[in-house]
């Protein structure tokens, strides 16, 4: 049984139609995240299943309760960080989480240790009687997080935690979520690849309203390395260095370059989907006593991914 | 309806008040106003009475009462608080019960300092209890329509100036629509609706120190009303302000 369901999902705000049926399950613990350029519908789906507002058909459960019939128990079970973080800023951090607290229904005889221990966790515990007005960006970020979970709830949901932080402090923030992840289930929205390489273990994609693709980053990669590039270099003649290399199996094309190295050339293959060629190449480079210097296998990134599935090249 | 929750968000609005300067600028003014129009008749008419402030109030609040609460839903609209409000576990009944508890609470401390006038009367003369009493009462109630107009308002934008102004605007159109100037000209099947819906017709009946139920129930039922459309604009949440705003921007 998934802790998320949904199914369907559309949201028409006035002319434009933010979402167009997406559709994705969440399993316990699992820390996922959406991924998608400025617009693309992240943070409608994420105000959706906050219960902020009500989604315009399908649905959207949260441990088996409907967001938009049983809104009050779905919001007790939810931990959220909204986009762009807000705080009232005349509130001491203490004051604010305090508040917070109280309308998540946290007991009055633990509510000061909860405090004390997410203050704790988020690495507030020096600032908590500073006015939220006069923090420091970090630090609001972290007031924001601490709030989203002084309730202790089974899921988190945070849009885009990491927004105007220095380097150290998103560093910081990524492993507090992947700490976090251990416990929960995350969700995490973003348009920063690499932050959601490195805090999830599951990807949605999304991209003008639609899921383009998903799975574990390495899925991902599988997926797209139709352009999965080996490139070599070799000392041999070029011709001749083509031709063998055109009759490997699995070979789509063959790109060559001067390199460096005097008298040798280097080579870029482009290989048919989801093949790994490097033994083959190697084996065929020996056989006809030509030089390998260096071979490479060129790893996807995410980046690649991101942009031929939002580019709508490629929906997988 | 959970009563813990009204109470958690009334305090803090209150706090809020009281530690920001509108508290105090609004609580100075409205006392500085007051008396100063209150006593420029006082010393002429020889009266020990309360009527001339009482009667002064609806102008006075008329303006001082949008300051209290365009602020209360505008603001967290325009900060993005509003969504980490309405996403805890809590009824849109509960905050706007909250917010206009603590705007009703201020209002209450400020006529309590205010006060100061029967006070003074009763040292100087002999002032009708009962008149004083049922003054006040109506002032409260009329406050309390007030302030729930108000905080409606401010819950259908995200600017406080614009609230202050629709409020005023507002609780003008609903103050004089039953007052004699207006009802001469209004068509003859309209005027005893008008007369009932004008709020100024029920505060001048409470003034006379007449407390009939009626009146009472009237501005009971205005403040429930406006504090139903309130939770109502709650519950359209972002959809009521998108609408709103693209049909700005299509005009």
């Amino acid at each position: 049984m998934s802790t998320i369901r949904v199914r369907n999902l559309r949201k028409r705000y006035w002319s434009t139609e933010a979402l167009r049926g997406i559709s994705f399950d969440i399993n316990q613990g699992e820390v996922v995240g959406f991924l998608g350029p400025n617009g693309a519908g992240k943070t409608t789906t994420m105000k959706i299943l906050t219960c902020f507002m009500a989604a315009t058909s399908g649905d959207a459960h949260v441990s088996s309760y409907d967001c938009s019939k049983e809104s009050i128990t779905v919001r007790q079970k939810i931990g959220y960080l909204p986009e762009n973080n807000p705080l009232y800023a005349d509130m001491t951090a203490f004051e604010y989480l305090r508040y917070v607290a109280e309308l998540h229904d946290v007991s009055s005889s633990i509510i000061l240790e909860r405090i004390k221990d997410v203050a704790v966790d988020c690495g507030l515990s020096d600032k908590i009687h500073q006015p939220i007005g006069t923090l420091s960006k970090g630090y609001r970020q972290r007031v924001g997080l601490a709030a989203a979970l002084v309730h202790d709830p089974e899921i988190l949901i945070l849009d885009e935690p990491t927004v105007g932080l220095d380097p150290n402090q998103i560093v910081e923030m990524r492993n507090l979520i992947k700490k976090l992840g251990k416990e929960k289930t995350v969700i995490l929205c973003s348009h920063i690849l690499a932050e959601v390489e490195a805090t999830c273990n599951r990807i949605i994609i999304i991209s003008e309203g639609k899921i383009v693709a998903s799975g574990t980053p390495a899925e991902l990669r599988g997926n797209v390395e139709g352009h999965a590039n080996i490139r070599l270099i070799i000392r041999g003649d070029r011709q001749e260095v083509i031709k063998m290399l055109k009759k490997i199996s699995g070979v789509r094309k063959v790109d060559s370059y001067t390199a460096k190295e005097k008298g040798a050339y280097g080579y870029d293959l482009i290989t048919t989907k989801k093949r790994d060629l490097r033994e083959a190449v190697t084996q065929a480079v020996f056989e006809n006593e030509f030089k390998l210097l260096e071979i490479q296998k060129e790893v996807v990134t995410l980046e690649e991914i991101f942009n031929e599935v939002t580019k709508g090249m490629k929906t997988i | 309806m959970n009563f813990k929750h009204i109470n958690t968000i009334m305090n803090k609005e209150l706090r809020g008040y009281f530690n920001s300067p509108l508290a105090y600028i609004f609580i100075t003014v409205f006392l500085v106003f007051s008396s100063w129009f209150y006593f420029r008749g006082f010393f002429l008419n020889n009266i020990a009475t309360l009527r001339p402030f009482f009667t002064m109030l609806p102008w006075i609040f008329l303006f001082l009462i949008p300051a209290i609460t365009m602020r209360l839903w505008a603001e967290e609209q325009k900060m993005g608080t509003i969504e980490a409000l309405l996403t805890s576990p809590i009824s849109e009944w509960e905050a706007v019960l909250g917010k206009f508890l603590a705007s009703f609470s201020f209002l209450i401390i400020s006529l309590f300092l205010s006060g100061i006038l029967p006070v003074i009367l009763f040292f100087v003369g002999r002032p009708d209890w009962g008149m004083i009493l049922g003054g006040y009462l109506g002032s409260v109630l009329l406050g309390g329509a007030y302030l729930a107009i108000g905080l409606w308002i401010s819950s259908l934008t995200n600017n406080q100036i614009v609230a202050f102004i629709f409020s005023v605007i507002t609780v003008f159109t609903l103050f004089i629509i039953g007052q004699p100037i207006v009802l001469q000209t209004t068509p003859v099947f309209l005027t005893s609706f008008f007369k009932y819906i004008g709020m100024g017709a029920h505060f001048n009946s409470i003034l006379r120190g007449v407390i009939d139920s009626r009146d009472i129930l009237y501005y009971v039922s205005l403040i429930g009303l406006f504090l139903y459309f309130n939770v109502t604009s709650l519950k359209a949440g972002n959809g009521i302000a998108s609408c709103y705003y693209e049909f700005i921007k299509t005009i």
